[in-house]
């Protein structure tokens, strides 16, 4: 457990007691399918208290169904699930006291007011959060009287937040949360997730946004075709699945001949058609290259350097581009 | 399972006043549902030229009462069958389709507390409109009242519901929010034509009126006339009515899809 920095003003998380060390969703060989098709082949993941792990996918990798497993509204085939120390399977009402799960494309009757949903939300639980303060908190104070079918995209996103936290949880699922926002929108509901976080709540935050995933996650969990390919932090994936850097250049002057190319061992040097090289490699590869232009008298410009991307992990480690 | 559980016992009732406030707000299911029945006896009332003659001259029974009090009754079964057939099941159909029923699946409250919060709005809404109905036909157009009000109250409440039970039914299957108003339609139209709302049962021809009492809107429309105006106990048509209810209630229940 990690201690508080300050006392926080939302109710404390679930005492240690409650749980051998922090980990606050295992799930362990998960499989699920319907009919034939199997929707989840083998997932497992683990999340700590605190953190915010994405679960990274493209459309159809079995995303939903994990997190639909997780929280109790699906029953795997195979494979064991333990959220706070319950079983979703058979504790699923305690748990959806403790676990808030925002789901993709769920509406709410088209007339009802924003007061009107987190009021109703809020006596659903028996400890639920204020909810003019979760309205405020989330940036819908002055929407309250406002019915569902009149709020943007993002106000409707925010609302779900607000309605998965009105229940004060200690674990929160998001699925899809920024999906058909606009990019001001998306942004705004970033910071939303941040400020959940700092709420003391664990996030499971489902993407298909590379960007997303790497701006807010503390850690990744790559899911392709039903199976974990990856897990790690943003920084770690990419690395991992790129440890080659990219460096692009011009040269003022005339490059002899195969210069570059014996100079950079191991490392590929392409010539782009606008005259820019383009070595590709170890870092140690790299700057012999550069050495070498050095030695022969000439200079570098527009230098650029680049490291491999969680966009270029992804690919690499599916074989496929992840926006489809 | 969970046994040590507890959901507040107030989110029953917070859902059913939501509930409630979002019919009220929807200005044409609630004039349709709630002023409807009791708008179209005023006006048949007060325009048609025969709505004070006697309701059949040749009919012993009939030639006792005028038209109007004989279309009293068949008003309160517009009242049943628009909320239970055309109202309920469009309302669940659509959340069900948008996604209502499966984000209450993942809070603590089951998503059945919102059909039974539907149903509790239904029968409340169906009460309102049968007692504004007999009380404006009373005050305004001096109807006959029932010579035997129990009689009339249990086909009533038997009517509703056997027809609320097959709205669930419709409810429970119907997979889209259009598919689940078109049901509800047809269920609708069907059940006002038996129930002898377009043409009063007994201008009807007789294979009609023996289809229509085993229906179960029909079955209430000629239970609450007979409590009304006519003689004898119709027990055909109250068993139709529960056996209506044992049935859908069950199949409703074993084939609710919540998502």
């Amino acid at each position: 457990m990690e201690p508080a920095p300050t006392p926080a003003p939302t109710p404390a998380p679930a005492p240690a007691s409650t749980l051998p060390d922090d980990t606050v969703i295992t799930v362990s060989h998960l499989r699920k399918a319907y009919r034939d098709k199997v929707a989840v082949a083998d997932v497992s993941l683990t999340v700590r208290r605190g953190e915010i792990v994405g679960m990274l996918g493209r459309n159809g990798a079995g995303k939903t169904t994990t997190v639909e497993c997780i929280a109790g509204l699906r029953t795997p085939d195979a494979g064991t699930i333990r959220v706070l120390g319950l079983d979703p399977t058979r504790d699923g009402a305690a748990l959806r006291e403790r676990l808030a799960l925002q789901l993709q494309e769920s509406e709410l009757p088209a007339r009802i007011t924003v007061r009107e949903a987190i009021g109703l939300y809020a006596s659903f639980y028996s400890d639920p959060a204020d909810p003019d303060e979760l309205l405020r908190d989330l940036g819908l104070a002055d929407k309250a009287g406002t019915q569902f079918a009149k709020l943007s995209g993002g106000q409707r996103q925010r609302l779900s937040v607000a309605l998965a936290l009105v229940g004060n949880p200690e674990v929160a699922i998001l699925d899809e949360l920024t999906t058909g926002l606009d990019p001001r929108a998306r942004r705004d509901t970033w910071a939303v997730i941040e400020r959940v976080r700092d709420r003391g709540v664990t996030i499971l935050l489902v993407t298909h946004f590379m960007e997303e995933a790497e701006r807010l996650c503390d850690r990744i969990v790559l899911i392709d075709d039903g199976r974990v390919v990856a897990t790690g932090s943003p920084a770690e994936l990419a690395t991992a699945a790129a440890e080659d850097v990219v460096l692009r250049f011009r040269v003022a002057g005339e490059v002899p001949a195969g210069l570059l190319e014996r100079a950079a061992d191991g490392a590929t040097v392409t010539r782009q058609p606008d005259g820019r090289f383009e070595v590709r490699g170890g870092e140690g590869a790299v700057q012999d290259v550069l050495t070498a232009l050095s030695g022969a008298g000439l200079r570098a410009v527009e230098l650029q350097l680049e490291r491999g991307s969680l966009e270029d992990a992804f690919v690499s480690l599916t074989a496929r581009p992840l926006e489809v | 399972m969970s046994a040590t559980h507890r959901t507040p016992s107030g989110a029953l009732r917070r859902l059913t006043l939501v509930e409630g406030r979002l019919l009220v707000r929807e200005r044409g299911t609630a004039f349709f549902g709630l002023l409807f029945p009791g708008v179209l006896l005023t006006v048949l009332g007060l325009v048609m030229p025969w709505a004070d003659e006697p309701f059949d001259a040749e009919d012993p029974v009939l030639s006792q009462i005028t038209a109007i009090t004989a279309y009293a009754p068949i008003v309160l079964t517009l009242a049943i069958g628009t909320a239970a057939l055309s109202t309920f099941p469009t309302v669940l159909g659509t959340y069900r389709d948008k996604g209502v029923l499966r984000r209450l699946s993942t809070t603590p409250v089951p998503p059945s507390y919102v059909l039974v919060a539907q149903l509790l709005v239904a029968l409340a809404s169906i009460v309102f409109a049968a007692v504004l109905a007999v009380v404006l036909g009373a005050a305004v157009l001096g109807i006959g009242m029932p010579t035997r009000p129990l009689l009339v109250v249990a086909a009533f409440v038997l009517g509703a519901t056997s027809a609320l039970a097959l709205g669930c039914l419709i409810a429970a299957r119907a997979r889209t929010a259009g598919a689940a108003t078109a049901a509800g339609m047809v269920a609708w139209v069907a059940s006002m034509f038996f129930a002898g709302v377009w043409l009063p049962l007994p201008l009807m021809p007789e294979i009609v009126r023996t289809l229509s009492s085993w229906t179960p809107v029909g079955a209430a429309s000629q239970a609450m006339a007979a409590g009304w105006y006519g003689v004898g106990v119709p027990l055909q048509e109250l068993l139709v009515m529960a056996g209506w209810t044992a049935v859908c209630v069950p199949l409703a229940a074993r084939f609710f899809r919540w998502s």
